[in-house]
């Protein structure tokens, strides 16, 4: 009866919706809101915003045959508009067949690889941000909204222990600045809550669009401390944790940032 | 003792006046002056001489800049133009970038409106100067401050 | 592929000055950059700009590395018939661009 009893509280605890946010939905902010007019400016008009360019090829690239199978995105997936509005907002996901978690860039690579029998691409290449972008930009202003269940749990539990701990020379977790410091300023800047909702961004620094994966590892440089390589599996982790922890914020992608 | 005293007095009252008169002039909009034009040499070359009226356009660029790679920037020309005078050339000249003319907007045909926008590189916090040269060969010039800073943290990849 | 933006608005009145804008795929590299070898990445800057309106000249630019990455140009242009807006654009490495929009003045 006990131990039954235990199973049931163990179990509830384990639905998503029972986790405890780390910034409640009235506190959650984009880091547009932190970001200066001109930066704001320059995301909200389709024209000017640098990331469109990138959404554009991203849209010839979603047509275009390729690969030994010399088929297109729309081949499979017809119009993106309407096959992939949403599927942003629920990446990184786990799939069970796989046993894997995928980003929204490694599931496109793996489309490309095992479905159009084309050559993988490699992480921050223009081709792969392109199609990420656009694939990224038929959810915008739909709230992010990840599964953290099941087998993504594991993962995620891990990510949250990643963000937690102390990392680098300047021995900084990522909470230090971005669940107990947003807001407060940081040199000429204002900290943010460090939400990945606008990405694949066009960040002014790196003059070109560049995914959530690159911004994770420039702010583990930014406290001195190693980078893993891009694509690797604890990046994908914690992308997963960011998701969950902004759920609810919309996709802004393409963002701009500075 | 009296003589002495006034004349000091005078000496002293017009050096006090001279310097405040030019304590006055730290506090004028740096860009009227024509002295600030030295600070550019290219720009100086660019003049061979000449003296730019500073007025008639506008100069915008944000006071304090989000990322020196890319700064929004907007040039105008308060018209009218028909039937005199029209812009030929508006010359854009950095203070402080390894390449001090940034760039050179052309304008072959008679425009009513005559407004640039762009966005700039600015390496560290300096002043830009616009020069507009009209068909008559008059020059407009402005100018506008632009602090840059570096990024709270380094970006290593 | 080349890549470019362009908008102008749909259509425009006779005699009136419209908007026009565009923003050109380009990396602008200063010649200042060294790669992660440390060997420097050669000037390549989007460095002639000019557009014609139903082949006429009526905008160009001369920029250099002062011009941020993925240049982005606003300016006006005088409507006066309909037909095409053809911009044409040359870099440091003698690579061509070009893009057209359509103008429907009333």
């Amino acid at each position: 009866m006990r131990r039954g009893l235990v199973v049931l509280v163990a179990f509830c605890a384990g639905v998503s919706g029972a986790q405890e946010r780390v910034l409640p939905l009235s506190v959650l902010r984009s880091g547009i809101t932190f970001a200066g007019p001109d930066v704001r400016a320059m995301q909200s008009d389709d024209v000017a915003n640098p990331g469109e360019l990138w959404v554009e090829r991203g849209e010839k690239l979603w047509n275009l045959p390729a690969g030994a199978a010399e088929r297109s995105c729309a081949s499979c997936h017809g119009d993106a508009r309407t096959s992939m509005r949403g599927a942003a907002t629920r990446y990184p996901a786990h799939d069970v067949a796989r046993d894997k978690l995928f980003d929204l860039e490694a599931r496109i690579d793996d489309c490309r690889t095992r479905r159009q029998q084309a050559s993988s691409y490699l992480r921050e290449s223009d081709d792969l941000l392109s199609l990420t972008a656009y694939v990224a930009y038929q959810s915008r202003g739909l709230p992010l909204a990840v599964s953290i269940d099941g087998p993504a749990r594991a993962a995620f539990e891990r990510a949250r222990a990643f963000y937690d701990q102390r990392h680098g020379q300047m021995n900084l977790a990522c909470a230090h600045c971005h669940d107990q410091n947003w807001g407060k300023r940081l040199l000429g800047e204002t900290i943010s809550q460090g939400h990945g909702n606008a990405f694949p961004a066009y960040r002014l620094e790196w003059q070109g669009l560049g995914s959530l994966q690159r911004r994770i590892r420039a702010c583990l440089f930014g406290v001195r401390a190693e980078m893993p390589p891009a694509g690797a599996a604890e990046l994908a982790e914690l992308e997963l944790f960011l998701a969950w922890r902004a759920q609810g914020l919309p996709v802004e992608a393409p963002g701009v940032r500075r | 003792m009296i003589g002495r005293g006034s004349r000091r007095l005078r000496a002293r009252r017009r050096l006090l006046q001279g310097g405040g008169a030019l304590a006055l002039a730290r506090w004028l909009p740096a860009y009227a002056a024509d002295r600030d034009l030295l600070d550019i040499p290219a720009l100086s070359a660019f003049l061979a001489g000449r003296s730019p009226r500073w007025e008639r356009v506008r100069l915008d660029l944000p006071q304090l800049a989000d990322n020196g790679q890319a700064v929004p920037m907007k040039i105008a020309v308060d018209g009218p133009f028909a039937p005199g005078p029209q812009v030929r050339t508006i010359h854009l000249f950095s203070q402080r970038n390894p390449v001090p003319e940034m760039a050179v907007f052309e304008f072959p045909v008679p425009l009513e409106r005559i407004e640039v926008e762009s966005r700039v590189r600015l390496a560290g916090t300096q002043r830009v100067v616009a020069v507009v040269a009209m068909s008559d060969g008059v020059l407009f010039a402005a100018g506008a401050d632009v602090i840059v800073t570096i990024d709270a943290c380094m970006d290593g990849t | 592929m080349p890549d470019a933006r362009v908008h102008v608005p749909g259509e425009v009145p006779r005699g009136k000055p419209f908007e026009v804008r565009i923003l050109i795929r380009h990396p602008m590299e200063t010649g200042y950059r060294t790669d992660d070898a440390g060997k420097p990445i050669a000037r390549n800057v989007l460095s002639t700009f000019a557009c014609r309106y139903n082949g006429e000249a009526v905008f160009s630019a001369r920029l250099s590395s002062g011009i941020a990455a993925n240049p982005y140009l606003r300016f006006f242009v005088t409507a006066r018939d309909s037909g095409q807006l053809t911009f044409e654009w040359i870099d440091d490495s003698g690579v061509r661009g070009g893009e057209r929009v359509a103008v429907t003045v009333v």
